[in-house]
């Protein structure tokens, strides 16, 4: 079941076309990827969501409703470009927002003591915001955004300016609060993280949709049948014969490491049956494309076409 | 808790909670008190010290003109310049009035030497003295007796009444008016430029610190342009009702503590002493009581109208005039881009004040009233025309027409602030303004 449903989101700023009729379907409980390079639209998609946009056509679905501005208080949005009010006292301006989000106070001041405790930040809740570090900002802007337990999180570019530590610390708890229960659209250029958490993902370039599906799914679809097979043997194999075309092969000491395109009527097994009677193979595998490789490789054919 | 209140309740406490409004609060009434107080309390200090004229007079025309006063005492010498000079100055630390003989038939220079700086009362008494006394003579020398011409002196005691609707007399005192007018008008023109900038810092804040989009995440940007001017126009107010209650307060604490009992005595010199020259020619034609009059006035004053009125007036103006300060702040990045639109919206503002003179001079004339019908400049120019008396229906006029405006200037800033806070790295140029109004 989908948690969030864009039909056809279409939205132009003065001749410039910012969202050419933009579906994505977010499943409930999943973390969903939105990758685009820069000026592709996904900031423009997520403030629409976010209704700080207006859109100029297609339908937004929040759990098979019709999204209105009171439907806001169950997003939890982190914003690429974010701040704090620098003069006010971190507590009272985290205990502000978290009202603003529509939490009683009474409920939020808990809350954010729990957050507070659990990042090891509680000694900061007096501090003036200007007097933290910007890494230290983030971790506060994190907790405004999850603290109301938004059924639906918007992550901006998350990771800019945190350390790999806290980068840690922070997929940690994206995927506690996947775990319990909460949906997830997080947008980003860090591909490797992109592997890790997403489950869905939707490549947008030039305003549209240009790939989307469950990750795996799209690896495989992206597969170009190169296996990887690392042998011990006195000299090199030849491998070169109908089905199977050797890419390359490095040679360290007496050991072998070999790409192989299983071409036409190949298969990976015949494969290993030809190499089995003539060395020890230590290491077999199949190589499949990154979602970096299959990104640049998207938009370059999107560019060309 | 509705969302706009609590944004109204930041903006309201992050301000008054600060040093610089705790300052300003209690800075303002001590100024106003001591404006009010220090000159008594200067005068009488200054005169403390009492000064010792010696009279070298060559003439003899002024043996014993010169009375001893308050604070100067009189003698006279019969020496050469240089040796009073010697004796008066240098031994005794006094000042020498020489008065020498001339060619003419009549002294007219004099000279005042001393090491200190004699100060105004010793020179205006001299002068006064030494030109009655010459005046006269030349009366006297044509065949006029002085006491003739002191009869026919005629003071005319003009009192001026104003009948209100309803037919009530009410003494009016044109002096009193313009001293209010002009105190109103400015105070309103001061209020919305001090509250007005507020605005636009709070909103180029928030843009630039980007905490903007994580605020309007949660509410309509509206709200958060109205909630923060409706803050500050309560801090506005806070601030206003502060500084009538304060400077009443340090008043009251100035009179009876600080001096002691006997300022009421030293004040009531005060009073006076703005009409004291004319007045020692005058008291004796006029039977009113000075004082009692300005008393008299002073309860003439509706206090009540003119406190009301400015409030309608400062909120009025400052909502117009805030959300045009909002929309300026929500579209430029940077500072120094502000000044190019700053100027357009504070130049109806600026003209108003500009206007104090033409006002004050003819409050019921139709540029007047037109002034204070259109919304821009209505705040200041109404204000400096109420302590004169202004129909009715012209202010619910000129009050329904500046609802009017900032209804309007709201809407419009509205759309150039939603578009605009969201901006980044952009230089904004009318043209791109424009466009954003169009969008719907």
């Amino acid at each position: 079941m989908s948690l969030l449903q864009a039909i056809d989101v279409a939205k132009s700023y003065a001749g410039h076309k910012a969202l050419d009729k933009v579906s994505i379907d977010v499943e409930q409980q999943s973390i969903f990827g939105l990758l685009g390079p820069n000026g592709a639209g996904k900031t423009t998609l997520i403030r629409i969501i976010n209704m700080i946009l207006a859109k100029d056509s297609g339908e937004i679905f929040l759990e098979g409703k019709k999204m209105t501005p009171s439907h806001t208080q169950f997003i939890g949005y982190l914003p690429e470009e974010r701040g704090l009010y620098k003069k006010m006292k971190v507590g009272e301006q985290a205990l502000y927002l978290a009202q603003l989000k529509g939490m009683p106070k009474q409920e939020a001041y808990t809350k954010l003591k729990e957050w507070f405790d659990k990042f090891d930040i509680s000694s900061w809740w007096h501090k003036k915001v200007e007097e933290l570090s910007k890494g230290m900002q983030q971790k506060v802007q994190f907790i405004v955004t999850v603290i109301h337990q938004p059924k639906l999180l918007i992550f901006d570019e998350p990771f800019s300016g945190f350390d790999p530590i806290n980068v840690n610390l922070l997929k940690e708890e994206i995927l506690k609060l996947r775990a319990e229960g909460a949906t997830i659209i997080f947008s980003t250029h860090n591909m490797a993280s992109v592997e890790e958490l997403c489950d869905h993902i939707a490549l947008i370039n030039n305003s549209k949709v240009i790939l989307s599906g469950e990750i795996n799914e799209i690896i495989n679809r992206f597969k170009a049948n190169i296996f990887e097979i690392t042998y011990k043997s006195p000299k090199e194999l030849l491998l070169d014969k109908e089905g199977f075309t050797v890419l390359s092969t490095n040679r360290t000491n007496g050991t072998f490491n070999s790409r192989i395109k299983i071409t036409g009527s190949g298969s990976p097994n015949e494969l290993l049956h030809a190499i089995m009677p003539q060395a020890e193979i230590t290491s077999y595998r199949e190589v499949l494309p990154s979602i970096n490789d299959i990104f640049i490789q998207e938009v370059n054919n999107a560019q060309h076409e | 808790m509705n969302k706009t209140l609590l944004i109204i309740k930041r903006e309201y406490l992050s301000r008054v909670k600060k040093k610089s409004f705790i300052i300003m609060t209690i800075l303002g009434p001590l100024l106003m008190a001591a404006t009010i107080i220090l000159p008594a309390f200067l005068a009488d200090w200054s005169e403390a010290t009492k000064k010792r004229v010696a009279v070298l007079d060559e003439t003899g025309w002024f043996h014993e003109k010169f009375k001893d006063q308050d604070n100067i005492t009189f003698y006279y010498i019969y020496d050469d310049l240089e040796t009073s000079k010697e004796n008066a100055i240098h031994e005794k630390g006094d000042l020498l009035l020489y008065i020498p003989r001339t060619q003419l038939n009549i002294p007219v220079n004099a000279q005042l030497y001393s090491t200190i700086q004699p100060g105004l009362n010793v020179t205006t008494y001299i002068r006064t003295v030494m030109k009655k006394e010459i005046e006269n003579r030349k009366l006297l020398a044509s065949g006029i007796d002085p006491e003739v011409i002191k009869s026919a002196k005629t003071n005319i005691n003009l009192t001026t009444y104003r009948i209100e609707e309803g037919g009530v007399e009410k003494k009016s005192n044109t002096e009193v008016e313009v001293g209010l007018s002009i105190f109103a008008g400015i105070m309103i023109y001061f209020f919305i430029f001090m509250f007005g900038a507020q605005v636009l810092k709070g909103v180029m804040e928030e843009k630039s610190s980007r905490i903007v989009e994580v605020i309007i995440s949660s509410v309509k940007p509206f709200q958060l342009m109205m909630g923060k001017i409706v803050g500050i126009a309560l801090v506005g107010l806070t601030q206003f009702f502060l500084w009538i209650v304060l400077t009443a307060l340090f008043l009251g604490i100035f009179q009876s503590g600080l001096f002691g009992g006997s300022i009421p005595e030293n004040l009531a010199q005060w009073d006076q002493s703005g009409q004291v020259i004319e007045q020692s020619i005058q008291t004796e034609n006029i039977g009113l009581d000075k004082l009692e009059l300005v008393k008299e006035i002073i309860d003439g004053i509706n206090f009540r109208v003119m406190i009301f009125s400015f409030i309608f007036y400062f909120l009025g103006g400052f909502l117009l005039y805030a959300s045009l300060f909002a929309a300026i702040g929500g579209a430029v990045d940077q500072d120094a881009d502000t000044q190019q639109f700053m100027l357009p919206v504070s130049i109806p503002l600026i003209f108003s004040v500009m206007m104090t003179g033409v006002i004050i001079n003819q409050p019921d004339s139709s540029l007047s009233m037109w002034l204070s019908f259109i919304p821009f400049t209505s705040p200041v120019t109404m204000m400096m025309r109420i302590p004169f008396g202004v129909p009715l229906w012209q202010i619910w006029t000129s009050a329904v027409l500046l609802i009017l405006g900032f209804i309007a200037t709201t809407w419009l800033a509205a759309k150039i602030y939603r578009t605009g806070i969201l901006m980044y790295g952009k230089k904004v140029s009318y043209a791109e303004i424009w466009k954003w109004l169009k969008n719907k």
